[in-house]
């Protein structure tokens, strides 16, 4: 069997971040092993700008942006193989993968680096009520077959959900002569970034119906109509609220899920956001499994993708060289009050000067402050005048208010009391 | 002129096919679908009954019995997954044990192996029932079986032995000339001696181009959720509550490839084609399972869907000539448990009733089997790494959740039942029936599917023959 130090699942940006960072840390034995005929992932379909504001302060593309890393990989001579899945992956770090080129390969690996990225919700897995024909898509296939491949999926398009995909392909299809008619999200709220409610919708008068639902798809072969509701509390399509609209395309972005399967598949306890549940090392409660970017929580920005994976490469390798040695002693980290779930679930302290906690909020909300809450004492109050869900926090702590590191902390929303 | 004109492609069709392809008979077999097994017997509970329920001396006792106890070699002939993996029809009150006593004689009745386990001992069979279960009904010779490749495989079998199949043909009329019947598609004429009415919803519709008649079939649908599959397992048993005149009720059931079932609904519905979902009868189905199974899942949820059953007026099974042409045969109101009846029915049909009409001369070069499947996904690494070294495309995976490889994609392209969709492609080889539903694989498929058949992209079917998954070809700027 062969041999290799780190094996990276995975080779679009945090596969190829997570390559740097190991290899910058010391470790140079590595294997990315990607799917796909090409590195970059999922950045190749995203031809819209907006990429590297944080990592490069200028704005790229998203296959830009992935030209970047992909350099960066190839002047270390990081190895790395195309069109190659990973069918198994075993407690004791034995990976194996399957290509045409080598049949079937397995590797003997130190630490794994997980860089799977996430899938989309798809129709099914929310049971859109009607009839089931062609023409429903998720954003990712319409961006995909249009962007890649060359094909525009329809002439009339509804959006359901206003994830970020979904914003960017409302305009992608209108650019190319669609008629979008409308998005419906079923939160009173949008789940996209700001400035893509602004940019991909306002400019182009495509109306967002809020707190709406798909409530029929009508259609025998293609999809030949809509019919979207006003949903109560509970999210329940409310009667009498019903509009249609006469359209060949409904483009779903309803969420994107962690696809984590090789490690749920082995038993690696998972958190809150479908991710492994994992350190602030971004070691799993596996020794030696890490897991970073879209497979360990779904990122809002391709800058913070990468960072975080850097990261994770660095811990991967010193653990390889021996120097990161799990400690008894840690904190476990739960999502409280009006948060999602918080990265990392556990932290040891290692002589960091801050510590980083990653999160969503569950609603947009004003005036409140992140509690952090550690063994029943207030140890940090951070005023937010405005926090959205489709924003990922990233909050630096210094690690000395953690006082020994052991124990339960609870990071919560607070609501600031009116005076 | 042909010996025998089937209508209608599904299991009963295919079936009946494969068994008329014994004998030096020309078969020709009409669809109106885009595919074979497209409408009822793709989207059913995919159980191979025991036999337990249907009210002995019937049809349905008859035919579900013969059918389950062929159904071992019937599968390994067509090298379809089947798993008898026993039923379990459960009692969750006091009250409902009598009942359980009385499926046991039907099964005595029926020759149906059963008997009736204590609560504890259902408890230690499925760890996940209700806690209040009071007893069960097992039934160890049901199972499940892969409905689609059933189907498939049964006409691709019969195919191989000399059966021809027109796809995207819908009968419009039907005419006795003289001696024999002439068939009339939207597409074209055909002749035959022998008519074979296995038209499944529209059977009656078929039925009625011939001669009056006094029964009629009605859409009765049934909804249904779809779990992934996940490590544990979760039942391991096909689990039914106690049977009501809305049939077998809502079951919960692991599916041979690892995925879980919830449903189905029972609705009568006037639309045959009317295969909606609906939120507030899904809803229904989930409460109702819960009985049986209390902590389902149902976060693994990847899919719902329904299907009509074919309910006839009669309440069983219509398999016989008309009574205006005995050369014209009535295969009519198969509902459940019809996907398990359909190679008994089918060799029925062949030897009894066409038997009776045309002389049966068997083929000398008649084989029972089809080209076996290989799957990867079911390989050790030694075979995968030969198979691979033989084909490189069995290494080249197309669908990451279901592990599909291109190979596997291009072997069932090279089957005798043409494949004309995504649709197709997924009954068969599984692509696309993971927890992304083909959000990865559909594109790659489609760009495939042109290329394979030489077809323009826009030109490539989801499932029925005008469902297009792009609408064109991106232009560039001119100027």
């Amino acid at each position: 069997m062969k041999e290799i130090s780190l094996v990276i699942i995975g080779g679009g940006s945090a596969g190829l971040a997570a390559a740097v960072g190991a290899y910058d840390e010391g470790v140079k034995d590595i294997l990315i092993i990607e799917r796909s005929p090409y590195l970059g992932g999922i950045l190749n379909q995203c031809i819209h700008n907006g990429f590297g504001l944080t990592e490069f302060k200028e704005e790229l593309s998203g296959p830009e942006f992935a030209d970047r890393f992909i350099k960066q990989a190839q002047e270390r001579n990081i190895p790395y193989v195309l069109e190659s899945t990973v069918l198994e992956v075993t407690k004791d770090k034995v990976v194996t993968y399957t290509s045409a080129k080598e049949g079937v390969v397995k590797i003997q690996a130190k630490a794994i680096i997980m860089a799977a990225g996430c899938y989309e919700r798809s129709a099914g897995a929310i049971g859109i009520p009607g009839d089931r024909p062609a023409g429903v898509l998720t954003a990712g296939q319409a961006q995909l077959l249009l962007n890649q491949y060359g094909y525009m999926v329809g002439k009339r398009v509804f959006i359901l959900g206003s994830g970020d995909i979904g914003l960017i392909m409302a305009r992608r299809l209108t650019l190319e002569g669609a008629k979008v008619l409308g998005v419906a999200e079923i939160m009173p709220y949008s789940n996209g970034l700001n400035r893509n409610m602004v940019q991909c919708l306002e400019d182009y008068n495509i109306p967002l119906y809020l707190s709406h639902t798909v409530s029929r798809v009508y259609g025998k072969e293609r999809v030949e109509k809509i019919e979207i509701s006003k949903v109560d509390e509970r999210m329940r399509p409310i009667k009498g609220t019903e509009m249609t609209f006469d359209v060949d395309t409904l483009i779903l972005s309803i969420g994107l899920i962690p696809n984590n399967t090789l490690l749920n598949n082995i038993g690696i306890p998972t958190g809150r956001s479908r991710g492994c549940a994992v350190d602030n090392h971004y070691e799993s409660e596996f020794e030696g499994f890490f897991a970073c970017g879209n497979v360990l929580h779904v990122h809002d920005l391709v800058d913070n993708v990468v960072a975080e994976s850097r990261e994770a490469g660095k811990y991967a390798a010193r653990y390889i060289q021996g120097q990161l040695e799990k400690k008894q002693d840690r904190i476990h980290v739960s999502a409280g009050d009006g948060i999602g779930y918080v990265v990392p679930e556990y932290v040891a302290l290692d002589g960091s000067k801050t510590t980083a906690f990653k999160f969503r909020v569950r609603k947009p909300s004003k005036n409140v402050y992140i509690t952090y809450t550690l063994n029943g004492n207030v140890i940090k109050k951070v005023f937010k005048p405005v926090i959205i869900p489709s924003e990922m926090e990233i909050m630096n702590i210094p690690s000395e208010l953690l006082g020994e590191g052991k124990g339960e902390l609870s990071v919560s929303l607070v609501q600031k009391e009116e005076n | 002129m042909k010996h025998v004109i089937i209508i209608g492609a599904g299991a009963v069709g295919s079936f009946i096919a494969r068994s008329l392809s014994r004998y030096q008979l020309d078969v020709l077999v009409l669809e109106k679908e885009n595919d074979v097994g497209d409408v009822t017997s793709m989207a059913n509970s995919a159980i191979a009954h025991s036999g337990y329920d249907p009210v002995p001396g019937t049809k349905k006792a008859y035919f579900n019995v013969r059918g389950n106890r062929m159904m071992p070699q019937v599968t390994e002939e067509l090298d379809v997954p089947f798993m008898q993996c026993g039923t379990l029809t459960v009692a969750i009150e006091d009250q409902q044990l009598p009942m359980l006593k009385e499926l046991l004689e039907r099964s005595k009745e029926n020759d149906v192996p059963a008997q009736i386990l204590s609560a504890n001992e259902v408890r230690a069979m499925e760890p996940n029932i209700n806690p209040e279960v009071k007893g069960a009904l097992l039934c160890p010779t049901g199972g499940i079986v892969n409905p689609f490749l059933l189907t498939c495989n049964a006409m691709e079998n019969a195919m191989d032995n000399g059966v021809e199949l027109k796809l995207n043909e819908e009968v419009v009329s039907i005419e006795k000339v003289d001696d024999h019947f002439k068939v009339t598609t939207k597409n074209g004429v055909y002749e035959s001696k022998v008519v074979i009415n296995a038209a499944g919803l529209y059977s009656d519709k078929i039925a009625a181009m011939v001669e009056d008649i006094d029964w009629s079939i009605r859409p009765r649908k049934g909804e249904y959720y779809v779990l992934d599959h996940f490590e544990w397992n979760f039942v391991n048993h096909v689990l039914f509550p106690l049977p009501s005149e809305k049939g077998k009720g809502i079951l919960v059931t692991m599916t041979t490839s690892g995925n879980y079932l919830v449903g189905p609904s029972s609705e009568w519905v006037d639309d045959k084609d009317d295969v909606s979902t609906d939120s507030l009868t899904l809803a229904n189905v989930k409460e109702q399972a819960k009985m049986l199974v209390p902590n389902i899942p149902f976060q693994h949820q990847i899919r719902v869907y329904s299907g009509n059953r074919a309910t006839p007026s009669t309440h069983d099974f219509i398999i016989e000539n008309s009574k205006k042409y005995p050369e014209f045969i009535n295969v009519a109101g198969i509902e459940s448990p019809g996907l398990v009846s359909s190679p008994a029915i089918g060799e029925y049909v062949a030897k009894e009733l066409v038997g009776k009409l045309l002389p049966l001369e068997e083929k000398k070069d008649y084989n029972p089997r089809v080209r076996k499947h290989l799957r990867t996904i079911e390989l050790s690494d030694e075979e995968r790494k030969a198979l691979i070294a033989k084909n490189p495309d069995y290494g080249h995976m197309i669908c990451q959740c279901e592990r599909v490889s291109l190979g596997e994609i291009e072997d069932v392209l090279s089957r005798s039942v043409p494949i004309n969709s995504i649709k197709a492609i997924k009954k068969r080889t599984r692509a696309g029936f993971g927890r992304c539903q083909g959000g990865f694989c559909q594109p790659i498929i489609t760009m495939l599917l042109a290329q394979k058949k030489g077809i323009d992209v826009t030109k490539v079917a989801y499932g029925k023959k005008d469902s297009y998954i792009v609408d064109h070809k991106v232009t560039k700027g001119e100027n």
